[in-house]
């Protein structure tokens, strides 16, 4: 319409003329597909039965959209999709590189796994309230922040999965839920408004608020100070996203009140988007702040690794000892950021996609042990062996891989780690990373020992069966922790190619800018 | 006028921080809600700060003005406040019904979710 | 879409407000109870006209929302929370989740045309003699109200509910 009286030349600086390849709406398809089946689920929320039955092959589709967009990535590298034809840095643009749909891809098998608990966890008065609605929201905000390419689009991610965690969060409203989700949304809300805050000094200094252009105009910048004060508060706002050491404590308050397959949820997903942002603005737009505030980073992850650890030694309720180990991995991811190096950084992805999986296993593991004993206390849990040798097992091998013990998942990424901080000379954060891991070990098998191994405080022990509901997503998971354990080479070189992105960010900014040249400064 | 503006961003933030730091729910709601506005006012004022030309394009041009005030601050402020109002709408209804479940609104007393009594881990068999 | 109540009840009892707790009898005069249906009724178009209006004027789907939303505020305030379920027909949060589909599917009409996500297309008919501007944007802002509608009306409502409604 306005566009016919300007020149073609001019247009074409500033809008995409030519047609989309369809293979690049694969970029948006996660989140959009999430938001419409998320929408579609509330509007049929009186029928739990037929939500369940649209949700989880709505969950599946999902995965293998995921898939397919790694395997679009790893062949073409990074795809770029702006919104409403506008070139970035005016439009809105959806990057997504190997980190991001690689993070992507492990939360939607998460997602997926946890769709699946629900069908026995959630029962179908509380379905009714919109669990699986809620589920595909949050899913559709986790995705769209792993793969946009806009900072203030990713503070609306956030804010779209935040506020969804909050539906579900208080998903049955009992009186300790209504507690936990106080503290946890008041807290979070805060966390997000400094990120906020972040994102309006970045754009009085940089005038553009696509990652991809900030990258580009940082290094010419140096280290002057709003760039610094501004990393240290996305430090601020993403730690607290993340549950690190100072700004923690909304965690372990929180994650143990709501239904336990919400809890293993929010501890697969939520928290690792907080440690994605952190490695795409430390590490990729920021490195020079990066950098300079990496042992403040390295103290805040040995702090965390430590209040974890310690934390969890201390819990006699199961689910906040696994919210303490929660804090522990994150602690073990900051860690590599903190470092820098490729073999670091890949280590920390690495580790971002082991707990992601492991963590919703330990939970929902949690579940089926807690319905078996009657009860989430240490005191009164015991003699689970007995009543179910296949959930010990799972349990076995799910302690082993969350303590980084082989032959599971959680074993090569620490190993990564230890040898990097090794070779970088941080002995100090390589043994802390040990330390905590012996601690977990330590909490996690005196649980085993009182609630599997312990002949039953009272009454007699009648064998109990794993329903499918729960046994298909927790033998699945686990499988998956054995066998990314077993054979680690494709994660690893995947990791490393990410990490390699995320440090040389040449491919991505190619991806937004295909002349590399950046159009003009600020806008007018 | 940036200057001015910060200075009043700062009280802003002051008196969110402050109410934040009270024990009592509705105070940090209150907070909460300055807060918002605080980080509004923030957005517009990094947009710097032009008087009295709008953003819109007249009848016949193709481009803004080049004295026209930064449209991108605005939009991003309006989806702040939305954001902001719907979160605040949220807490309000949590905090309400927290209060009508556990008949307080003093943190220190909702301790449901942590108890202080909480028993510590059985030390053998 | 969530199904009608199968009974449509008629405009409310009057005499209903008598019960009320004394909690909300501030409110509750019969002035405010005999308006409140026609402000509503105002409200709502005038929040229609606000969000037409906004495509090329201040206005749009999310101020618009918020005027239908306080609409329904004030008939709940009114006549209480039930007589606004029964006058939604839909439940509130069945109305935000049409907006979003209604936003998204705006948004992916532009697949069929191969351009990028959420591209403005527009169709000029000639309805009785006069060409109407209709396009994607507008559809996504008729989106947008709807999601404000229903979500800030859910709250509102669950604000107003008291135990006796």
């Amino acid at each position: 319409m306005a566009a016919n009286s300007i020149p073609l030349e001019a247009l074409e600086k500033s809008m995409v003329l030519a047609p989309v390849p369809a293979a690049h709406w694969l970029v948006i398809a996660p989140p959009v597909w999430c938001l419409l089946l998320g929408a579609i689920l509330i509007m049929v929320r009186k029928r739990p039965g037929l939500q369940a039955w649209l949700a989880i092959p709505a969950l599946a589709a999902l995965v293998l959209i995921d898939a397919a967009l790694l395997f679009a990535v790893t062949r073409e590298g990074p795809v770029t999709m702006v919104m409403g034809r506008w070139l970035p840095p005016f439009g809105i643009a959806f990057t997504v590189d190997l980190t991001g749909a690689l993070f992507n891809l492990t939360g939607g098998i998460a997602a997926l796994a946890g769709g699946i608990a629900a069908l026995g966890d959630i029962d179908r008065t509380k379905r009714a309230y919109g669990f699986y609605p809620f589920l595909l929201l949050m899913v559709g905000g986790v995705s769209g922040a792993f793969l946009t390419g806009d900072i203030f689009n990713l503070y609306v991610w956030f804010e779209v999965l935040l506020i969804s965690s909050f539906g579900l969060i208080i998903l049955g409203s009992e009186r300790a839920q209504l507690d936990g989700a106080t503290k946890y949304a008041i807290l979070n809300l805060i966390g997000t408004t400094l990120f906020l805050i972040a994102v309006g000094i970045l754009y009085a200094v940089f005038g553009t608020l696509n990652m991809a252009d900030i990258a580009a105009k940082a290094p010419k910048l140096g280290e002057i100070p709003p760039l610094m004060t501004l990393g240290l508060i996305f430090i601020a706002a993403f730690s607290m996203k993340a549950a690190a050491f100072p700004v923690n404590f909304w965690l372990p308050a929180s994650y143990h009140t709501p239904r336990i397959v919400v809890a293993g949820l929010f501890a697969g997903l939520l928290t690792k988007v907080g440690v994605y942002a952190l490695l795409r603005v430390m590490v990729m737009i920021f490195p020079q702040e990066g950098n300079a505030y990496s042992l403040l980073i390295g103290v805040v992850a040995i702090l965390t690794m430590l209040t974890g650890a310690l934390g969890a030694l201390a819990q006699s309720d199961l689910r906040r000892m696994l919210g303490y180990i929660v804090i522990t991995g994150i602690g073990i991811i900051l860690s590599g950021v903190a470092l820098g190096g490729q073999t670091a950084i890949a280590g920390a992805l690495f580790y971002a996609m082991h707990s992601m999986i492991v963590m919703l296993a330990l939970y929902l593991m949690a579940g089926v042990a807690g319905r078996m004993g009657g009860s989430f206390s240490l005191h009164d849990l015991s003699g689970l062996y007995a009543r179910s040798p296949l959930l010990a097992a799972i349990t076995l091998a799910l302690f082993f891989s969350v303590s980084g013990l082989p032959p599971f998942s959680g074993f090569w990424p620490k190993a990564m780690l230890v040898k990097a901080t090794f070779d970088f000379g941080a002995w100090w954060q390589g043994g802390v990373i040990l330390v905590s891991g012996l601690l977990t070990t330590i909490a996690v098998m005196r649980a085993f020992a009182l609630g599997w191994w312990r002949m039953p405080v009272s009454g007699t022990v009648e064998p109990a069966r794993i329903e499918a509901s729960e046994a298909v997503p927790l033998v699945g998971l686990t499988l998956l922790s054995l066998g990314i354990g077993l054979y680690p080479e494709p994660l690893l070189a995947l990791a490393q190619t990410a990490a390699a992105g995320l440090l040389e960010p040449t491919a991505y900014l190619h991806s937004v800018f295909p002349g590399l040249s950046p159009l003009g400064g600020p806008l007018p | 006028m940036e200057g001015f503006m910060s200075v009043i961003v700062g009280i802003f933030f002051a008196v969110a921080i402050y109410l934040m730091l009270s024990q009592y729910i509705i105070r940090i709601l209150l907070g909460v809600a300055i807060l918002g506005n605080a980080v509004n006012l923030l957005l517009f004022v990094a947009g710097r700060v032009t008087r009295e030309v709008p953003p819109i394009i007249g009848k016949g041009a193709d481009a803004l003005p080049a004295s026209a005030a930064n449209p991108l601050p605005q939009a991003l402020i309006l989806t702040a406040i939305v954001i902001s109002f719907s979160f605040f709408a949220f807490l309000l209804v949590l905090a309400y019904r927290a209060y009508q479940t556990l008949k307080t609104d003093d943190t220190h007393q909702m301790r449901l979710a942590e108890p202080e009594d909480a028993a510590e881990p059985p030390l053998g068999y | 879409m969530a199904k009608p109540k199968p009974a449509r009840a008629p405009k409310p009892d009057p005499a209903e407000g008598q019960k009320r707790s004394p909690m909300r009898r501030g409110m509750d005069t019969l002035i405010f109870r005999t308006m409140a249906p026609y402000l509503t009724a105002l409200m709502v178009l005038f929040s229609v006209f606000v969000l037409l209006r906004g495509h090329n004027q201040p206005g749009g789907g999310f101020i618009g929302g918020l005027i239908a939303a306080s609409a329904f505020a004030i008939l709940g305030i009114a006549q209480g929370v039930s007589a606004v379920r029964r006058a939604l027909w839909f439940d509130p949060t069945a109305i935000a989740a049409a907006g979003l589909t209604v936003s998204t599917l705006a948004g992916l009409m532009s697949l069929a045309a191969d351009v990028p996500f959420m591209t403005a297309l527009w169709v000029f008919p000639n309805i009785f003699g006069t060409e109407v501007a209709l396009s994607t944007p507008m559809l996504f802002d008729i989106g947008v109200y709807l999601v404000v509608t229903g979500a800030i009306t859910t709250v509102a409502l669950a604000l107003e509910e008291r135990e006796d409604d």
